[in-house]
């Protein structure tokens, strides 16, 4: 089908390209930019003037809970919910049941998102099979079934030797590997940041080193095998330095957020609500801080919603005994934009947060508005509000942003080429 | 976000509707409280020990933790307070069977309970069924994990007026597991609410949390330091989980370095309560000797635990009678 988008605000991270233009889309790709090639007749015209036009939303961490896990979502939800949010590309985690150890449990999930047909999926699998640390998984046979990245997730590794030879196993294919550092013993039955306030609220902590033990073994290792590398979810201020000191000695690890760790900290557990128990904790005030400067200076690259929907019941018991995990993959662009208002980064560089850079992180083919690209994109209104859970779609609404409002609202998400979601 | 505990348990009028902790209650309540306690103490002494203040009214003892003195001292001032008692030991009941917390209060809400005493495991568990369980029901906090044991407190507290100059005057040691002890968070807060200027913890390092400046008060290490002219001194039971779990070396060693025996007592002023919430193990964190010594208050302890709680019950459940009065008269 062809689209024109008239009049909007095109702005390109990737290829630092701001200003107003027509787009044309043709086949599923960007046909042109400016005037309409001669001959082309859009079947329909969106009138965007006023709206910003930008690359569909790159999300690297997305839990779509199918296989195995339907009573807190399924693919056929999740992706739609990621599709109303502007989100074209996320990765899944394979924390599956089963887990994303086999070609068949990736063929199963691509066929399903497929016929969903919201959003694209690019799954990410097992380093080991069943998650459990011990055996490698066929990473080969993986990638080729469409896994572009693997990881162990929170699960630990069995022995620093087994996570050295999966590293560079990888390391010898190009596979990417990602990372959530947190040293389970340091970790153990902890359920928020060691603090004041988990210690005031009598709350089992996660000290800070929980994290940085963890990295910093893993930094050496990546420094010795040399595997392509990307850090999830790091949630403490002295995380941000050691991998900003990597970075800075020429180690090339990219680095996402959650976005919730953006905006919440630990202070807010002080009502006990079970919607603020995630993993990692929400640490302090001054670790949110660092994150934030880490997202202004590309310390970190991408902002992640790390969207893990939940039942009721999950979240229905007290703090300690509940699942972690908030669901907010359909509000990540209105989310992102407070960092906007709040005057952290201007509209480009947050966008570029939520396009370019996780695409990059992990090499994706996404994330940028180019003539002959796949068509994914989001139109937006930035003078718009949304009222966050008027229109909730995952099936988990366990988000603690439910019922406050945020800055922009989204109008469309064109997906290859589909207008998948129109306010 | 959600309410904090402060919140939570006070109605509009500023009464208490539910007992959750003591972090956040004003000075005067926690007065309220310790002076309706005192009146109670009378009603034990007497031949009837009853009051008609909760007549017609069920208060249910939800117990998710054994603790067998708790859970008496709390039926007997329910039962002076001629409430009708229901005692439900939930770790054999139906959690066991699958059923969630959530379900199981709602269910005993539909039997027409007007309060709940709960202990729990988590922290927070007595918040959370007061604010997303049954707002209507009185919650009274008998424990929840290491966060709160305010009824614990308010009768340590009303053990110091009753046996010590005023709390203005008074040098105040806690000792022992700090760190896992929700009897010492709620103290603190009591005593620093009640104005004492001075509240020191003794414990070693892997017994302490982290930030415990927070609660004012001076930490100390060595038990010979920390017990220097203490007015009162109160220990801690040491759970014996403890040692497996790295933070101490052995009892002995913690015996010899903070039991509380006739020689480090010596350090503290002559007139020094002990204080103890109970169960006390002998040889492990006091020794026999001062636990049955003239200075300790230990058995006091227990008695104006029953008055304390007919306090608290009589409070909560006023206040929560006025909350739906109120809340009946605005429809």
């Amino acid at each position: 089908m062809r689209i024109t988008i008239a009049g909007a605000r095109v702005i390109d991270p990737a290829s630092q390209f701001d200003q107003i233009t027509d787009l044309h889309i043709d086949a599923g790709q960007i046909h042109a930019l400016g005037s309409a090639p001669e001959g082309f007749i859009a079947a329909q015209t969106i009138d965007a003037r006023g709206l910003i036009a930008c690359p569909g939303l790159v999300d690297l961490n997305v839990s779509l809970r199918e296989p195995g896990f339907g009573r807190k979502g399924n693919i056929a939800s999740e992706t739609r919910a990621a599709a109303v949010g502007g989100v074209t590309s996320l990765c899944c985690p394979p924390d599956s049941r089963p887990v994303l150890d086999t070609p068949a449990v990736a063929e199963l999930i691509l066929d399903r998102c497929e016929r969903a047909g919201q959003t694209r999926v690019f799954p990410i699998g097992a380093l080991t099979k069943g998650l459990e640390g011990e055996q490698l998984s066929e990473l080969v046979a993986l990638r080729d079934a469409g896994c572009v990245a693997f990881t162990q997730g929170l699960a630990p590794v069995k022995s620093n030797r087994i996570l050295r030879r999966a590293l560079e196993y990888a390391a010898g294919f190009d596979l990417p590997v990602i990372f959530t550092p947190q040293d389970p013993a340091l970790a153990e039955g902890g359920v928020a940041h060691e603090g004041p306030t988990a210690a005031r609220l009598g709350l089992p902590g996660i000290p800070e080193t929980a994290e940085t033990v963890a990295l910093a073994r893993d930094l050496l290792l990546i420094e010795q095998t040399g595997v392509r590398a990307h850090f999830s979810g790091l949630s403490s201020a002295r995380a941000i330095g050691m991998l900003a000191d990597a970075q800075a000695r020429g180690l090339p690890v990219t680095a996402d957020v959650a976005m919730y760790q953006l905006l919440l900290c630990d202070e807010d557990l002080d009502g006990y609500s079970s919607l603020l128990h995630v993993m990692p904790p929400l640490r302090s005030s001054s670790d949110r801080r660092a994150l934030r400067q880490a997202v202004q200076e590309g310390v970190i690259q991408a902002i992640a919603s790390h969207h893990q929907p939940h039942e009721p019941e999950a979240k229905r018991v007290p703090f300690a005994a509940s699942a972690p995990g908030i669901s907010s993959v359909e509000i990540m662009l209105p989310l992102a934009l407070t960092l906007v208002a709040d005057g952290l980064l201007e509209l480009p560089a947050v966008l570029a947060r939520l396009t370019s850079g996780p695409a990059t992180a992990l090499g994706l083919p996404a994330g940028r508005i180019a003539v002959g690209d796949r068509a994914d994109l989001v139109l937006f209104d930035p003078a718009g509000t949304t009222e966050i859970g008027t229109h909730w779609l995952s099936k988990g609404d366990n988000c603690p942003f439910l019922g406050q409002a945020a800055p922009g609202c989204l109008s469309h998400t064109i997906c290859n080429g589909q207008l998948v979601f129109q306010a | 976000m959600s309410l904090k505990s402060s919140q939570l348990q006070l109605n509009q009028q500023g009464q208490l509707c539910h007992f959750l902790g003591i972090d956040g209650l004003p000075r005067e309540l926690l007065t309220e409280i310790l002076d309706t306690a005192d009146s109670f103490l009378e009603v034990g002494e007497r031949a009837v020990k009853k009051v008609p203040l909760l007549r017609g009214k069920t208060v249910c003892n939800v117990f998710f933790e054994n603790s067998t003195r708790t859970r008496s001292t709390f039926e007997l001032a329910a039962k002076r307070l001629s409430a009708d008692v229901l005692n439900l030991d939930i770790q054999t009941s139906s959690t066991s069977k699958g059923e969630t917390l959530y379900d199981t209060l709602r269910n005993l809400e539909a039997m027409a309970a007007d309060m709940f005493v709960v202990r729990h495991g988590n922290s927070g568990a007595a918040h959370f069924i007061a604010g997303n369980v049954c707002p209507e029901v009185a919650i009274i906090n008998a424990g929840d994990g290491n966060h709160a044991h305010p009824t614990q407190a308010m009768l340590d507290m009303l053990t110091i007026r009753r046996h010590q100059a005023p709390f203005e005057q008074l040098s105040v040691a806690i000792v022992g597991d700090i760190m896992h002890s929700r009897v010492a968070r709620s103290n603190m807060e009591a005593l620093r609410i009640l104005g004492c200027p001075d509240i020191r913890v003794i414990a070693p390092r892997t017994l302490l949390p982290e930030g415990i400046e927070q609660y004012g008060v001076r930490v100390f290490n060595d038990l010979r330091v920390g017990l220097r002219d203490v007015d009162v001194v109160i220990m801690l039971r040491l759970q014996k989980e403890r040692m497996q779990s790295g933070l101490l070396p052995s009892e002995g060693e913690f015996y010899r370095q903070y039991g509380l025996t006739s020689d480090s007592l010596a350090l503290a002023r002559p007139d020094a309560l002990v204080m103890h919430p109970g169960p006390i193990n002998r040889g492990v964190e006091i020794e026999s000797a001062v636990a049955d010594g003239p200075q300790s208050v230990i058995l006091k302890q227990v008695t104006y635990g029953i008055a304390v709680r007919m306090a608290v019950m009589s409070m909560a459940m006023a206040g929560q009678t006025t909350q739906r009065q109120s809340r009946q008269g605005a429809q």
